[in-house]
């Protein structure tokens, strides 16, 4: 189906806990370069998928392929190492530390020896910065800063810069867009485009569907834990997706109803249904 | 002033140089340690003036709270490290007795060489920080909780094993003379603890602020899910965290009844207090995330002299507990300043 050899693929992955079945038949695959979104509402079990991607679940069935070899991953620090990275929704980030120290969080670069090494700062925030920046958010320049103070797409793209510093292969982004502004917003997706444009593999989770239409290649829409519908850029309009999503009931005669009702009520909407 | 100014027009690096040490005094003011500090200068300041005739600034009276403060700081720190962390610990106060009649009892009664009974007050606390760290990472018990209840726990055993050893709650030890001055001796009127509360502030500062480790003990406050994505060992950290701290009291304890040759089984609750007001006061945010080693011990400093020093000045002893009260208070809203300060600052607008 893809031109591009996939990167990472699901097949016909299950994930139950006890006899809850979270996840049925899940079977996707993302390749270099490209963005594979994944749209999807309020519990449609996007955080197991996601949780499973970067290794915090195992699949109860199915198998899951890096580079075409079957590949399971025990922990997220594995999956990271595989090369898998995840940015979270709020972060991943933290907001009283320094930009170089969230930068390097977890793999401090150190000068030193035995048990007198050291964080070394200048290169942990001289790095930080030019990495940052390479991105394209050249308002960072000082790399002591704490995150705190930067502005909601600025530390997502942050989160992003780092994950494709420490040379992730794969970048699952969990709803990096769903508390920013129009603005910032239009920042990430930007980011997106260059991590896709450096080759690698993204998989968008969202329920914007503007947002993944602007940069997805391949889009996979989740319902009770199932995928409803797989398609590529270009087939199917944002009315048929929003349907897709919502399962099924029609979005846009509820739009249409909704301004009905609105217009002919002084702009109000209608009363909830008891 | 003048000189810098000439070097900084002719030469290009000491340029950088200088401007890189105002701008990290500027730095210091945005740290946590700030207010703390200006704290303890105001309050010094006040008793010195109170105090100035009735020997505050004489060798006794600065020996008596910086005595204390060793004592507090040494517990202190690591209780900080654990509220960074985003955790409480509030066993101590039953951690630093139970050391106490360890040593008492190893060393006193059973006539054991005196490294025995430290080790064995060592490893006691150790077991108990253990306890409390594995209970706090394995359940989703507040850490609060768990440990109230560990320092009841621990206050019971120690009483009751104290009746079943020596049939006393309280016992006098002996240190042999090298282990007297080692642990408990006096140089100039400041113990032993004071010197070694100094060697532990260093291993603190570079543990926290230096080592590529102490980044980990502000995540784990910070976003302790995202420190896991990070692939930071939370449960191993926490643990250890915990276990720092208690042995860090069961040390106390040890220096404890080698300075004052006497220990008792009864819990500290005072401890308890002391240790926490001093990492408030030492600007530590209490919802985790942010403080330093230097806040705390001049959050330290700034409690042994209002509660020890106080008999030292014209200032009436029983308003000690009120200025704690206002200093408590004022810290915690101050820090809300500081930590806005911090991440509103930036370099960028003097360039």
């Amino acid at each position: 189906m893809s031109d591009k050899k996939p990167v990472l693929e699901f097949r016909n992955v299950d994930k139950s806990f006890g006899h809850i079945d979270v996840l049925n038949d899940i079977s996707l695959k993302v390749g270099e370069g490209e963005v594979l979104c994944l749209l999807g509402d309020n519990g449609a079990g996007k955080s197991t998928l996601i949780k499973t991607l970067s290794g915090v679940y195992q699949p109860t069935r199915g198998e899951i392929l890096m580079d075409g070899q079957p590949a399971l991953f025990s922990s997220p620090r594995e999956a990271q190492e595989r090369g898998i990275a995840t940015v979270h929704q709020f972060g991943g980030t933290y907001p009283l530390m320094s930009i170089g120290r969230n930068f390097f969080m977890g793999s401090e670069p150190t000068k030193g020896w035995g048990p007198f090494k050291y964080f070394d700062r200048k290169t942990a925030t001289r790095v930080a910065v030019a990495e940052v920046q390479k991105m394209g958010i050249t308002r960072i320049t000082d790399g002591d800063r704490l995150v705190g103070g930067l502005s909601g797409g600025e530390r997502q793209s942050l989160a992003i810069a780092r994950a494709v510093y420490f040379g992730a292969r794969v970048l699952i982004l969990d709803e990096p867009t769903a508390a920013l502004g129009v603005k910032q917003a239009a920042h990430v997706l930007r980011i997106i485009n260059e991590a896709k444009r450096r080759g690698l593999a993204v998989i968008f989770i969202t329920h914007q569907v503007m947002h993944a239409m602007a940069v997805g290649d391949h889009f996979a829409v989740l319902i009770r834990g199932a995928i409803a519908a797989d398609f590529r850029k270009g087939e199917k309009t944002r009315e048929q997706i929003a349907d897709l999503m919502a399962g099924g009931e029609s979005m846009a005669s509820l739009e249409a109803s909704l301004e009905g009702y609105m217009e002919t009520h002084d702009g109000l909407p209608p009363p909830p249904a008891h | 002033m003048t000189t810098t100014n000439l070097r900084t027009s002719t030469v290009e690096t000491p340029a950088i140089e200088s401007e890189s040490a105002i701008s990290s005094i500027k730095a210091f003011f945005r740290t946590p340690a700030a207010g703390a500090f200006m704290g303890f200068v105001a309050v010094f300041i006040l008793f010195a003036m109170f105090g100035y005739s009735r020997n505050f600034l004489s060798v006794a009276g600065v020996t008596t709270w910086v005595n204390f403060a060793s004592l507090i700081g040494m517990i202190a720190i690591p209780v900080g490290f654990l509220m960074i962390a985003g955790e409480l610990d509030i066993s101590t106060g039953a951690v630093l007795p139970a050391s106490t009649m360890t040593v008492a009892i190893v060393c006193e009664h059973y006539q054991m060489p005196v490294l025995v009974g430290v080790a064995a007050a060592l490893a006691i606390g150790a077991l108990i920080g253990f306890i409390n760290g594995y209970i706090v990472t394995h359940t989703r018990v507040p850490s609060f909780i768990v440990t109230l209840a560990t320092l009841f726990a621990v206050a019971g055993i120690t009483l009751y094993l104290s009746i079943f050893f020596i049939n006393n709650t309280n016992s006098f030890y002996h240190a042999p003379d090298w282990a007297k001055s080692l642990f408990g001796g006096k140089v100039y009127g400041f113990n032993s603890s004071v010197f070694w509360w100094g060697g532990l502030i260093a291993a603190f500062v570079f543990f926290l602020h230096y080592s590529p480790k102490g980044s980990w003990v502000f995540a784990l406050g910070g976003d302790q899910e995202s420190a896991r994505n990070a692939g930071i060992p939370v449960t191993r950290m926490k643990i250890a965290l915990f276990m720092l701290c208690s042995i860090s009291a069961a040390f106390a304890g040890v220096l404890q009844v080698m300075t004052f040759s006497s220990a008792t089984s009864q819990a500290n609750f005072g401890l308890i207090f002391n240790t926490i007001i001093a990492v408030v006061v030492g600007g530590v945010l209490l919802t985790g995330g942010f403080g330093t080693v230097m806040g705390i011990v001049f959050g330290v400093l700034t409690l042994s002299i209002v509660t020890q020093a106080i008999g030292f000045t014209e200032i009436d002893r029983n308003l000690s507990f009120l200025i704690i009260g206002v200093m408590l208070l004022i810290a915690v809203l101050l820090n809300d300043t500081f930590r806005h300060l911090a991440t509103s600052w930036s370099t960028s607008k003097k360039k």
